[in-house]
């Protein structure tokens, strides 16, 4: 059994991306620091997403019995082993920037007597009060990086002792999981997401974050595959299985779109104030560039490129759609949150791209450690020949 | 393709491919026995009381409904919803577990491509007669304003749905065709009377079975799976615009298209179970519908309920959590107002007993999943009469505050669509071959519990090996 070593790029990718963002981040404190709040929420968030995707991924495999991916499995495990990195971080963004993040987060607006009494929000506060809102962070954290973990560790043991024993084991806990991040991926998109624009409100939210989350991951994940394929990881991970990675990266941009469509559709045809304000701003003249760019990107990309059967058998082309993909949906949570927090003066600069250079530079880092310490094949998964006499 | 061990056969009883052709011919060559003439004949009533019920409806007018000026929607378009549902599963499990590569649909698939059909055949009933003027029916279409009418209004949900429920019927149809003709031919080549041989050549469009047949046969079958999985989401998207775009509390919510189809693939797969554990009993069908399959097909209501019921609770909370009032009092009134009993229903039949499904004994118990079966789609029939009715009954202000209750037309004319249903089913288990045969046969090296038995074997001295 191979284990995974870190090379010297590895780690000059990861902290050099670490550095840089610090630098983004430190240069943003001094300058503008709600908009560094926003972009390290923007960031954080995004590569929470990517690595909650690998443990949807890794726990549906299993409730669906599928075989063809056993052999790549270790990959959205490593992935999933960044969330308590990310929960944790998410929970000190809140702590420290909640103010400047969270509108709603402001006492005056409750009270009855300020100039400032928000009776919209006032009527929330059962739900948007900041007790409840750090409970829940913590739980989303017990859930989704606890179940990181502890599948981790039947892993390690299944490597170690063989059986399947710890197939089925892993095999409940992802019933579990899938079940709770059923409820949590939405609840947690209103939280963390959605309350940004507190007085809006849109029931199809929860579901439309977790399809863009669902395409970023999946696309991580193919690259990562390839990578590690390109480096003599994954010798029997052939075309057959890129093209199936490639099919659900086609699939979920095409159900991301239909998801973006039915939601701007509903909203922007009855035309109602209180949820269309919200489509209003991103479409100012400022904001309308990337507004457009967005849907563009992360639709067309796909659909075009990924459409053939040989487009997705090829590593490049797969490299290729998928790097715009994931500029594509950074883009589509940058639009969600900046110009909530930031209104028309949202931008894409040093700030935003450092803070998210730091994010991924831990990402990476993490990941590469993972991958190190488990085999990068899991050889005692009862369904591996499967994975390895699969074909098109 | 290699199968790990740990799976279980989908073919049960040893049985080879001309064990396969006899099996599924048998009930198309032989006689009708007495609980398919009974079945027959009760349908067929059925079907009687629907063309008398249509007769007064045409002759009279809607006015013999009880739908009024406050409630103007009520049974026709809650039946309407409620068969277009249905007809999801079969292209469902077409299509979609085509695409993923899922072997235990081809048992299945020919029956639940049936039931679609059948389904959206009765849905379009509704249509045309809910429109007031059937003898117009060419009002839905886009014709030229010459033609008499005004030009339709694109703007309208109601005219996408007619090219949405079109296409979904057309291309569901020929995907259904498509695969019946290698079976058509094997009844056609072993008929015995020149009269059999004759219509099953003509349906059978030629087919000699050699591989460039076979080839462009399954080209055809990925293309078509390919155009029908954006066609499922479609249709219940359009239908749930038929209500989304409206301002209405209750009926506005940017949910509505996925929970809609969430919901159409909830109550076609509980309709497939209701139809296939009758066949597989009726027709001796048990090695071919197995337990196994059923529960495959249970886990899929499993999940597609628990997504409804995500979205019920979504709904109610997110009414609570917008702050506008018509919001929170629709979603509290449906719950503790008039139509109260219709809200319970719908909790109770679609997110509570699913949930059941949870325990492999009860997955796997054929009497329960019959039962539960028909639960669930009484809860999702409820589920399109609590939106629409109870959303109309209770508008803005108090002056379109009213009730509504179904004449005696309006529920025969339900009733009769069942009818109708269940008619065109039976003579399809009568004429056509209610599973696909020859495809069937390309999993028995791999998926028949002789191939598991040789696979054990092999995967036993492999493992003396080492």
């Amino acid at each position: 059994m191979k284990n995974y070593t870190i090379t010297k790029n590895n780690k000059i990718l990861s902290f050099g991306l670490i550095a840089f963002g610090v630098v983004g981040i430190a240069y943003g404190f001094a300058t503008d620091p709600t908009r560094t709040w926003a972009s390290l929420l923007q960031s954080n968030f995004f590569l929470l997403a990517i690595a909650l995707c690998g443990l949807f991924f890794y726990t549906f495999q299993f409730a669906a019995e599928a075989g063809w991916a056993a052999g790549i499995l270790r990959v959205p495990l490593a992935m999933a082993q960044f969330l308590p990195h990310a929960c944790v971080a998410l929970l000190l963004i809140f702590i420290f920037g909640h103010h400047d993040l969270y509108h709603w987060t402001h006492a005056e607006l409750y009270d009855k007597n300020s100039p400032h009494f928000d009776e919209i929000l006032y009527g929330k506060k059962a739900f948007l009060n900041i007790p409840f809102f750090v409970i829940r962070l913590i739980l989303y954290g017990i859930i989704w990086a606890g179940s990181a973990v502890l599948l981790r560790k039947y892993a390690l043991e299944e490597d170690r002792v063989g059986g399947t024993e710890n197939y089925w084991k892993t095999s409940k806990l992802s019933h579990v999981f899938l079940v709770l991040f059923a409820i949590t991926s939405s609840t947690g998109a209103w939280d963390i997401l959605m309350s940004v624009d507190a007085h809006w409100f849109s029931t199809l939210f929860g579901w439309y974050i977790f399809s863009g989350l669902f395409v970023t991951g999946l696309t991580v994940m193919g690259i990562l595959t390839i990578y590690l394929k390109r480096n003599g990881y994954f010798p029997k991970v052939n075309e057959n299985h890129i093209h199936d990675i490639g099919k659900y990266m086609f699939a979920f941009s095409i159900f991301w779109t239909y998801l973006w469509f039915s939601q701007f559709m509903l909203i922007w045809y009855a035309n109602l104030p209180e949820e269309v304000a919200y489509y209003a701003l991103r479409q100012e003249p400022e904001l309308r560039p990337i507004f457009i760019l967005n849907f563009v990107i992360n639709f067309t990309i796909p659909f075009l490129v990924l459409m053939s059967r040989d487009s997705k058998r090829k590593e490049n082309t797969v490299l290729v759609a998928g790097a715009l993909m994931i500029i594509g949906h950074w883009l589509d949570v940058w639009l969600i949150v900046m110009p909530g927090i930031m209104g028309t003066h949202a931008h894409i600069g040093i700030i935003e791209i450092g803070a998210t250079c730091f994010f991924a530079g831990l990402f990476l880092y993490v990941f590469f450690n993972s991958m190190s310490k488990t085999a990068v094949v899991p050889e005692n998964h009862p369904m591996i020949e499967e994975s390895y006499h699969f074909y098109l | 393709m290699y199968e790990a061990p740990i799976r279980e056969p989908l073919i049960l009883g040893d049985k080879t491919n001309h064990d396969i052709t006899e099996d599924i011919c048998r009930p198309i060559e032989g006689k009708a026995n007495k609980y398919w003439w009974w079945c027959f004949i009760v349908a067929v009533a059925a079907l009687l009381w629907w063309v008398l019920c249509v007769a007064i409806t045409v002759g009279e007018g809607i006015g013999v409904w009880g739908i009024n000026n406050i409630v103007d929607w009520g049974w026709d378009i809650t039946n309407f919803v409620w068969w277009v549902g249905i007809g999801h599963a079969g292209t469902l499990i077409s299509a979609v577990l085509l695409l993923f590569r899922q072997k235990w649909r081809l048992s299945i698939n020919r029956s639940a491509e049936a039931m679609t059909i059948f389904a959206v055949i009765c849905a379009a009933t509704f249509l045309l007669t809910h429109i007031g003027r059937p003898w117009l029916p060419y009002w839905l279409l886009p014709l030229p304003n010459q033609f008499g009418s005004l030009w339709v209004n694109f703007n309208s949900p109601l005219i996408w749905d007619t090219f949405a429920v079109t296409t979904y019927f057309t291309v569901s149809l020929v995907f259904w065709y498509t695969g019946l003709i290698p079976d058509f031919a094997v009844i056609r080549d072993r008929a015995k009377t020149s009269a059999t041989k004759f219509w099953y050549g003509l349906l059978a469009f030629g087919w000699t079975g050699s591989s460039k047949n076979w080839q462009r046969f399954e080209e055809v079958s990925l293309v078509l799976a390919g155009i029908s999985t954006p066609l499922v989401l479609s249709v219940h998207t359009i239908v749930s615009m038929d209500f989304a775009t409206s301002v209405l509390p209750g009926w506005h919510a940017t949910i509505f298209p996925p929970y809609f189809v969430a919901g159409a693939i909830f109550s076609g797969f509980a309709m497939v179970q209701t139809l296939l554990i009758i066949t597989r009993k009726v027709l001796g069908l048990e090695n071919y519908i197995t337990t196994l399959h059923i529960d495959m097909m249970n886990r899929i209501i499993l999940v597609t309920g628990s997504i409804v019921g995500i979205a019920y609770i979504t709904e109610f909370f997110i009414a609570w959590y917008s702050g506008v009032e018509y919001e929170s009092y629709c979603f509290i009134n449906r719950a503790t107002g008039y139509y109260w009993w219709a809200y319970a229903s719908m909790m109770t039949c679609n997110v509570v007993s699913p949930q059941l499904f949870w325990f492999k004994k009860l997955r796997t118990n054929i009497t329960f999943t019959f039962v539960l079966s028909i639960v669930v789609n009484i809860g999702m029939w409820f589920e399109r009469f609590v939106i629409i009715v109870s959303s109309l009954h209770r508008a803005f202000v108090p002056s379109e505050w009213g009730t509504y209750h179904p004449s005696w037309v309006e529920v025969g004319i339900y009733v009769g669509s069942l009818g109708l249903f269940f008619t065109l089913f039976l003579l399809f288990a009568r004429f056509f071959p209610v599973i696909a045969m020859s495809e069937l046969k390309t999993i028995v090296k791999s998926s028949s519990t002789q191939a598991k038995r040789e696979a054990l074997k092999h995967g036993h001295s492999h493992v003396s090996h080492h």
